[in-house]
């Protein structure tokens, strides 16, 4: 099996008048009559399929491979359509380029928020539908039968009565000369053959011998390479820098500027470049943040825990009345903290920029974007640009909304036009130049009845606006409606699942100096831990086993998952001496999900044991990609809740390297058991939801053990030391 | 000029002595499936081979090496067949973004010579080297796999 995210650019040669379509925004879903054909001649079925003579099936991919197993997920719904041989399926990215040209024929290209495959289903098994009844046309007019006597299997089509049997590559020239049928109709779940199965990755085999192409890897002819230096506070700009030191060192070719906030010294390695960046005197203007520190934002966040709100995201009854006529107010406040995302792939890309084109090879979450941010700092036309995505070395949101990676590059190809330039972040600046996980404090008030019904219950979040930071054009008002993410009163993407008659769920924006961004997870980690805990304290108030307690107020769907999870770590059976559970559920990315989580607490010590994950994401298009997905995210959120806190002094970030952001590393892991539950009803995410009901379910198992609540994160030793 | 000896051919590069071997086999030489992370030994993304022995290619001069035996991911398939730690992470489908795992595999072949059949502490102690998608359960189902399969060869 092989695959390909060709670094060399790919060109379609198109005949007919979709070549000069120009760039026509929103999204149809043409299936172009017009005869395309691939680099090696070989022509177009319809834009998702090509199939070569030697029936290998190409399958074009718009959505971004960072891990999440989408390539391969995506390519099994095109597959199950089409109807080929899996062995011979092979998967290619275009480039956005590409798909303006051509009125974005294969839809969306951004990879976050968990929508790889939940927003493009449709569209792509359409395409591999449209294929195969091309491709039984094509053989039943070779053959000059009724096509209803025609049956495909595994990519050959056989004429029933006759016996005869052709394969899809023998009949693919002629199908793609045929006029794409208007509409067709989908296999049903229960049908699938491809689609549904555990089927292996198919880019594994290239990460086994180190042949996948990272955006790190990408190299050019004559190519150069730049190391990077921004202002260590943010808001800081570059006031001069000393170029003659730095001239004479070895390779090093040029030095350059990047807008007012940054410099890059441009050498023949990037050993050399970084070498003389380190040698380079900078003067920097700190500016106003540099006051910024921990005890500034704690402060300010803090205030606006009692302030008026910035919006109200859920409302039902009226929840002062109920405070007031209360048996009993139960109230917490928590904090959650500043993150990094700390990919392993540091931050790059590479541009070559001329006056009349620019291209970029970039490790990107969404083409689209970054391709527009590309010819944007080019300053030229974007049909006058291109960005060739290549494999990304994990994403988590860092490579998603920001863009500042591409735009950096091309600033610094600017100032060496006709050279491709690989610029290439150090780990430390990396670190200090992320957009972080939001900071926030959230005020839980509870109110009880004399029955020790929930009866009211007001959330206060006081803090940070990702979209404030990385997309205030997308506000509303002055308001971040992702800020209710998994709090929402209704809605496919993120309901709060508690039925409490008296409601109010409401957000006082503060946002501090240093950059927010989107983090695996995005809002929905603080909004569960949240919800989460204080749901576990409520419990306690009352008496109340956690699990009994919540499913009294648990909406259907988020009772099932919850009680699945439970169930399969044997909830309320003895567990193993010293080990404690806890729980945990939310609604995130059109999912629902939970977690059990088993922990030790040994010399203040948290030892996460096992963690049992079930989800319900609607369809399971490859179950064993989700396990993956529900056991990867686990680890990346207990990482943080373990160590994960970026400080924050002098209006810059402490932490600089893993010496001092410490992750999860082997010896840690904990088994991880996980349910898939599809309920065939919608299509939910996968990546992410789980991520968030990690740390709560945690912590709650944490007071089992401990009697200690922890309502600020990372854990801490020193928290739970005489425990 | 340093005289290397890298996947079993000679070399000849010409770059400062304390350059990390790291970067000489990305930049110079072009072999790019051994990964920058950290550039402080703390990630292990950039372990390869030297004389049989894992090591941290950020932390490793080229100064020091030359006429020694390094091996990185590309060479560790031999004619055509996967190693059988390569072998066990296809067969477990370990990466997800893949980009740790050429550090990750090299650490586990170093220690599968060492400890043909190497206990969860062993694993423990020796496999420090960071995936941020959290493949570990894979990966320590991959080298029990490996190591039986080792086991097992002639």
């Amino acid at each position: 099996m092989t695959y390909m995210a060709n670094l060399s650019r790919r060109s379609f040669v198109i005949a007919g008048a979709a070549a000069g379509a120009g760039l026509a925004l929103g999204f149809k879903l043409p299936f172009s009559p017009d005869l395309v054909r691939a680099d090696d001649g070989t022509p177009e079925i319809d834009a998702w399929v090509v199939i070569r003579p030697d029936d290998t099936v190409v399958i074009r991919i718009m959505r971004s491979e960072m891990g999440q197993g989408t390539l391969t997920g995506l390519a099994q719904l095109v597959a199950e359509e089409l109807e080929c041989d899996w062995s011979k399926v092979t998967a290619e990215f275009p480039t956005p380029g590409e798909n303006l040209a051509r009125n974005r024929v294969w839809g969306e290209s951004n990879t976050t928020g968990s929508r790889g495959i939940r927003e493009s289903n449709e569209y792509v098994r359409k395409g591999g539908a449209i294929a195969r009844v091309m491709l039984i046309q094509a053989a039943a007019n070779a053959w000059n039968v009724p096509v209803s006597e025609c049956s495909p299997a595994n990519g050959l089509i056989t004429h029933q009565p006759s016996g005869r049997s052709v394969t899809y590559g023998k009949v693919a020239d002629a199908a793609a000369k045929l006029t794409p049928p208007a509409d067709v109709p989908l296999t049903p779940t229960k049908d699938w053959k491809i689609a549904g199965k555990p089927l292996k990755r198919l880019d594994t085999p290239d990460k086994l011998v180190g042949k996948t192409k990272y955006g790190i890897d990408v190299r050019l002819p004559g190519m150069l390479y730049g190391a990077i230096a921004a202002c260590p506070v943010f808001g800081g700009t570059l006031k001069s820098y000393d170029e003659a030191t730095v001239r004479g060192m070895p390779g090093v070719q040029h030095v350059v500027r990047i807008g007012d906030f940054a410099v890059a010294v441009v050498a023949d390695s990037w050993w050399r470049a970084k070498t003389a960046l380190e040698a380079l005197p900078v003067v920097w203007d700190e500016g106003k943040n540099v006051t910024v520190s921990d005890a500034t934002i704690a402060d300010f966040l803090k205030e606006g825990l009692d302030a008026e709100p910035t919006a109200v995201g859920n409302q039902a009854g009226d929840v002062r009345a109920a405070m007031a006529g209360a048996a009993k107010v139960v109230e917490a406040v928590y904090a959650f903290p500043y993150r990094i995302h700390a990919a392993v792939e540091p931050m790059n890309a590479t541009a070559l920029y001329t006056p009349e084109r620019c291209e970029v090879w970039a490790p990107t979450q969404n083409g689209e974007d970054a391709l527009r941010a590309a010819a944007q700092a080019a300053g030229l036309p974007l049909e006058k640009c291109d960005l060739h995505k290549t494999f990304v070395g994990g994403g988590f949101g860092r490579r998603g909304g920001p863009t500042d990676f591409v735009r950096h590059a091309v600033a610094v190809a600017k100032q060496v036009p006709g050279v491709p330039i690989k610029l290439l972040w150090s780990r430390e600046e990396d670190t200090t130049h992320d957009t972080y996980h939001p900071i926030t404090q959230c005020r839980m008030r509870a109110a009880l009845d004399a029955n020790n019904k929930l009866i009211g219950l007001h959330m206060r979040i006081s803090g940070q606006s990702i979209l404030a930071s990385l997309a205030p054009a997308r506000l509303q008002n002055g308001k971040d409606p992702i800020a209710f993410q998994s709090l929402n009163p209704g809605g496919a993407e993120g309901a709060f699942g508690y039925e409490v008659p008296n409601l109010l769920i409401d957000h006082a924006m503060r946002n501090p100096s240093i950059p927010a961004g989107f983090w695996r997870g995005v809002n929905s980690n603080h909004n569960a831990l949240y919800v989460e805990c204080f749901m576990d304290e409520l419990a306690h108030a009352t008496g109340e086993n956690p699990l009994a307690f919540r499913l009294k107020y648990l909406k259907p769907k988020h009772a099932a998952v919850l009680q699945a999870a439970a169930a399969k770590a044997g909830y309320g059976t003895p567990a193993p001496q010293g080990v404690y559970r806890g729980l945990a559920q939310v609604m995130a990315n059109a999912s629902y999900v939970a977690a059990c989580a088993e922990v030790s607490v040994e010399n203040g010590r948290v030892m996460v044991r096992r963690m049992v994950g079930a989800t319900n994401c609607g369809h399971a298009v490859n179950p064993e990609l989700i396990t993956r997905q529900v056991e990867g995210s686990f680890v990346y959120g207990l990482s943080s809740l373990l160590y994960g806190e970026c400080t924050v002094r002098g209006g810059r970030i402490e932490q600089t390297n893993f010496d001092t952001w410490q992750v999860m590393r082997i010896d840690e892991m904990p088994k991880v058991d996980v349910v898939v539950m599809p309920d065939g009803e919608f299509w939910g995410g996968v990546g992410e939801p789980t991520i968030s009901v990690a740390a709560p379910a945690v912590l709650n198992a944490v007071f089992a053990a401990t009697g200690k609540r922890l309502r600020s994160i990372p854990i801490k030793e020193s928290d739970l030391r005489s425990a | 000029m340093t005289a290397l000896f890298i996947n079993g051919k000679s070399h000849e590069v010409d770059v400062e002595s304390n350059t990390p071997l790291l970067w000489v086999l990305r930049d110079t030489i072009g072999l790019t499936g051994t990964k920058y992370g950290c550039g402080i030994a703390q990630c292990g993304a950039c372990t390869v081979h030297i004389d049989g022995v894992a090591a941290r290619s950020c932390q490793v001069p080229v100064g020091t090496v030359g006429g020694r035996a390094i091996t990185t991911i590309e060479a560790l398939a031999q004619n055509g067949k996967l190693h059988p730690v390569q072998q066990a992470w296809l067969d477990f489908d370990v990466p997800q973004c893949g980009y740790c795992q050429s550090g990750m595999m090299m650490a586990v072949v170093a220690l599968l010579k060492e400890k043909p059949k190497p206990t969860d502490a062993d694993i423990d102690a020796a496999i420090t080297n960071i995936c941020r998608c959290g493949t570990y359960q894979r990966i320590r189902a991959a080298i029990h796999a490996a190591a039986n399969a080792q086991k097992e060869r002639p």
